[in-house]
């Protein structure tokens, strides 16, 4: 694998991280596998492109919008559908998550057809290092991924939204009687999940050129391969996992001529198995010991 | 002695059925409806038996389909052997379900000490690592699909299948086999400190549910006669599932119950074309939202307490939760 490939397996990833960011926060406070947040990344996407098309808006403004109307989507999936269900078997709020999933990509279908759409991108400037190009596509993606992050890790770490964040995914009990709204907290940390997600679409989106209602569902199982991969809960964890699958990816791609590349998909999942049969807390997960 | 009776009954009406369809009285496009619910009903009790009764959190329930069919369809189209076509079939399916137990005991015997939704995710992984692996094997037609599988399969195959399989899996349940998976499901610490052996129950559930969603998938491979590895993604997994969860987890009759209601309930809405997909979904979410513990709960709903009162149920697991 050469440097070429690093680059392209980064930008790639950085989308992964994006989207397993939401999961791992999402399953860090509700212990919850949210089949729907890849169906919220593949919306973002679209509304971006309707931001940039219809409303002839710049990129950075659409991906504000994309993040804004996502998180509302997101706070609005939570209270309508997950909160009912917070105390009913798990297994039912799984099942409510993929139905939300396949309404999503069917009212998109319905509603926009199923055919790709061509996502309209600034024209790409291409900068060449020793062999290796850059585009300037790439350097976006990578760019606004981390300035997300860091934005993240700064609500997480220093507002008191965030540490009642991780208080709730701490012991959510324990936080109620610390007179931490739980509710909000967790309909919070959903508006920050989808948000990421919107702009992990919007960020694709103008990456390959092409947005489609079908987009979410492979990133959004493997962003959460991502997230269990860095460690589920576990925020800098969501991003190496995401960095790992995408490189991985990348590098399989790459193999003899794009002669493995229908393996790509497979590939993830068996970094998954490995890991979780090595390491089942992922790299970064804590260990929890079982009481009886 | 009663038991019989109703077998033989159950039995009848099913050749019943076959007669009408073979005079065209049941127009012949129900009668595949009417096979692919009896082959949902042996997939969600298998994955039952998984998911419900030994309480392992599977989805990769498709990749074991897509072994039995690709293993059967290849013994009946890439070999000719010597026998009558039944024969062929019978072994076809054989060899299907054992290809499908043996991936279910490779794929168990490391996975199986993960937990919860670990097991599931890794499940889900394993499903979609079969499917790559079809798509990229050339004897099988990769991409373009597997074609000329001959139509073996009517109705009364899958039925007759179908009552064997469910008894078979009921009486697993009500052996001692069934109650040490129960008891895993109950409380994996208390089922172990008991002395049962966990993990040799758990693998036993995974190859035997594998065992019949193979021989599934080989009803399937017969019955639609082309095969294509985008057939079982993810989604069929999701599909088999939600009829377990629907029907109760641990429930086989709730199983039974939810793969021929949500199989119909598919037919009525081919009939709304582009809606018919959001109808399902918001259906799913709906039957969610206000009975999550599944039509049945744990209850099982049988001859005996249906007709008797005296007779105890058979129903298993405790009542509680």
């Amino acid at each position: 694998m050469d440097f070429q490939q690093l680059i392209n397996g980064i930008s790639l990833g950085s989308v992964y991280a994006l989207i397993a960011l939401g999961y791992t926060m999402v399953y860090g406070i509700i212990r919850l596998i949210n089949f729907a947040h890849g169906e919220v990344y593949m919306l973002g996407a679209f509304i971006g492109f309707y931001a940039i098309t219809g409303l002839g808006l710049s990129f950075f403004p659409a991906l504000i919008i994309a993040m804004a109307v996502c998180a509302l989507l997101g706070v609005s999936i939570e209270r309508l559908a997950y909160k009912p269900l917070r105390n009913a078997p798990r297994v039912a709020a799984l099942m409510t998550a993929v139905g939300l999933s396949l309404l999503f990509q069917n009212v998109t279908i319905y509603f926009l057809g199923a055919k790709p759409k061509s996502f309209p991108r600034s024209n790409v400037i291409t900068w060449d290092f020793m062999n290796v190009s850059i585009r300037s596509n790439q350097v976006l993606i990578l760019g606004t991924a981390l300035v997300l992050m860091v934005l993240l890790r700064f609500i997480v770490q220093k507002t008191k939204m965030g540490k009642a964040m991780r208080a709730v995914s701490f012991d959510r009990d324990a936080a109620m009687l610390m007179g931490i709204n739980v509710d909000n907290t967790i309909s919070f940390t959903f508006a920050i999940g989808s948000a990421l997600a919107a702009a992990g679409g919007v960020l694709v989106g103008q990456y390959y050129g092409m947005i489609q209602p079908f987009m979410g569902m492979l990133p959004g199982l493997k962003a959460f391969v991502a997230a269990v991969l860095g460690g589920i809960g576990s925020i800098p964890g969501a991003m190496i996992g995401g960095m790992i699958l995408g490189v991985a990816e990348a590098g399989v791609s790459a193999i003899r001529g794009g002669q493995f590349s229908t393996y790509r998909d497979a590939v993830s999942f068996a970094i998954l198995i490995i890991i979780l049969i090595v390491k089942p807390t992922g790299i970064l997960g804590k260990n929890v010991r079982e009481k009886v | 002695m009663k038991k019989l009776y109703v077998t033989i009954g159950v039995v009848l009406f099913g050749i019943f059925i076959q007669i009408l369809i073979w005079n065209n009285i049941i127009n012949p496009y129900y009668g595949i409806v009417l096979t692919t619910m009896a082959m949902f009903v042996i997939l969600s009790t298998s994955l039952n038996l998984i998911n419900g009764v030994t309480g392992q959190f599977s989805l990769g329930h498709a990749g074991f389909v897509a072994i039995g069919a690709y293993f059967s369809a290849i013994v009946t189209t890439r070999m000719s052997l010597p026998f009558p076509t039944f024969v062929i079939f019978i072994i076809a399916l054989l060899v299907g379900g054992i290809a499908a137990a043996i991936a279910g005991f490779l794929i168990g015997l490391p996975t199986l000490r993960l937990k919860g939704d670990y097991l599931a995710i890794a499940t889900l992984g394993f499903g979609e690592i079969i499917r790559v692996l079809f798509l990229n094997w050339e004897y099988v037609g990769s991409a373009s699909g597997m074609w000329g599988i001959p139509k073996y399969v009517n109705f009364l195959w899958a039925y007759v299948l179908a009552i064997i399989i469910v008894l078979i899996i009921v009486n697993f349940i009500n052996s001692s086999h069934g109650r040490a998976c129960i008891s895993i499901r109950e409380d994996e610490i208390a089922a172990e400190t008991m002395g049962v052996n966990i993990t040799k129950y758990k693998v036993m559930a995974f190859t035997f549910g594998a065992f019949f969603a193979g021989i599934a998938g080989g009803i399937y491979a017969h019955l639609i006669q082309i095969l294509h590895p985008q057939n079982f993604t993810f989604m069929l997994s999701v599909q088999i599932l939600l009829m377990v969860v629907l029907g109760g987890l641990g429930s086989m009759s709730g199983s039974i119950a939810a793969a021929i209601l949500l199989t119909l309930i598919a037919e009525v809405l081919r009939g709304f074309a582009e809606l018919q997909m959001i109808i399902y979904s918001l259906m799913l979410i709906g039957l969610m939202l206000f009975r999550p513990q599944g039509l049945f709960g744990r209850k099982e709903i049988s001859l005996n307490n249906l007709f008797s009162k005296n007779s105890g149920s058979i129903s298993f697991g405790s009542p509680k939760k």
